[in-house]
């Protein structure tokens, strides 16, 4: 849709049914994912593997909300990976961050 | 949308001008930069939340003892279990997992005025655009009740120990300000104003944008234009608040 030519008479086009379709298809995932993070939220104990599930279905939803929603999985290859190699950073502040904070732990509890 | 690569002359880079290579438009190029720098923002609330959790001690004992204390981190699902008329009864998560819900299909709404923008179909762009601004409205007003009642706290509250005049003494404290809360140490009431506020801040200036963009189509400024991209550039900053409080659910609420 990047034509720029002045139209008077504007042609509109019926809804893309099978286009409409999936978008919901996606919207329902979202939706059981969520409903599935609460299911698991109730019925299992505090831990490392539930706060591991928990991030794994949050980047799994990130990806369908980036990917389809914002549409970035049919971009242009070079657009795509500008995008979410800068997010590479994100991961290593993370890990940086965490560590450290168990380390500022470790010397509150030896300051007790 | 537009999926156009250009085809460039032999010989020369498609970078060297001319053509777009990444096949989108300026704006949307910018957006999409915009909303990185925007990720890299609230990556540094959360993970510094992340830090300072991990820097004090967390809740060790069983999970249905659970009181608030100064002395370490609360359990969220403890904190977040208030719903409106349901006064007095325990709904760990269930008005926040609304919210997500109402975020989320927002979301949906702005994605099939996206999709109606393609085919050039007015009514349908004013028709998702308005369900989107509701949703947002929506969440916005659920967001309003939720800051009152951790601002203005529950009955039972928690008592806070303090070292007064060479003594400790010990008083009663209900709800949350900047400077000290009932759920425990001052940090946690702290991130979640700015956190959840931040992200507010952020719904709060989408709903403006996608009024703006409701108008504009209302008055045939994009029909005259013969393009409505606008509806995608904003769509996708939209996008981007759902997908913040996607986050914000599970490293605040959730973990």
């Amino acid at each position: 849709m990047s034509h720029h030519s002045h139209e008077p008479q504007v042609v509109v086009l019926p809804p893309n049914k099978e286009k409409i379709r999936h978008l919901w298809k996606v919207a329902g995932i979202l939706l059981l994912i969520t409903i599935f993070e609460f299911i698991i939220a109730f019925s299992m104990p505090h831990g490392t593997a539930k706060t591991a599930i928990f991030v794994i279905m949050t980047i799994v939803k990130a990806g369908y909300i980036v990917g389809e929603f914002m549409h970035l999985r049919y971009e242009a290859k070079v657009l795509f990976w500008s995008v979410l190699i800068p997010t590479l950073f994100i991961i290593w502040m993370l890990v940086a961050f965490v560590y450290e904070g168990m380390k500022l732990s470790d010397i509150n509890f030896l300051g007790y | 949308m537009s999926q156009s690569t250009a085809t460039t002359v032999p010989g020369r880079s498609v970078w060297d001008g001319g053509v777009s290579p990444m096949g989108v438009s300026y704006g949307k190029l910018m957006m999409w930069f915009f909303l990185l720098s925007d990720a890299f923002t609230f990556s540094g609330l959360l993970i510094t939340y992340g830090l300072i959790r991990t820097s004090h001690p967390a809740y060790t004992l069983a999970h249905d003892k659970f009181v608030f204390s100064q002395d370490y981190w609360p359990v969220p699902e403890k904190v977040f279990e208030a719903v409106p008329f349901l006064h007095g009864v325990s709904l760990p998560l269930v008005f926040v997992g609304l919210m997500t819900f109402i975020l989320i299909m927002s979301s949906v709404t702005m994605v099939l005025a996206v999709e109606a923008g393609h085919r050039m179909d007015r009514k349908a762009v004013e028709k998702w655009m308005l369900w989107t601004i509701i949703g947002g409205i929506t969440f916005l007003s659920c967001q309003a009740w939720e800051w009152t009642h951790f601002i203005v706290g529950t009955e039972a509250g928690s008592t806070i120990k303090e070292f007064v005049n060479g003594a400790w003494t010990t008083r009663p404290i209900h709800g949350a300000t900047l400077h000290e809360n009932q759920y425990g140490p001052r940090d946690f009431a702290d991130f979640f104003f700015f956190i959840t506020g931040f992200h507010g801040f952020h719904v709060f200036s989408g709903v403006l944008l996608n009024f703006l963009i409701f108008y504009r189509t209302v008055t045939g400024s994009y029909e005259r234009r013969g393009s409505y991209e606008m509806v995608e550039k904003v769509g996708l900053y939209w996008h981007f608040v759902d997908l913040v409080w996607v986050f914000v659910f599970t490293f605040f609420y959730l973990v």
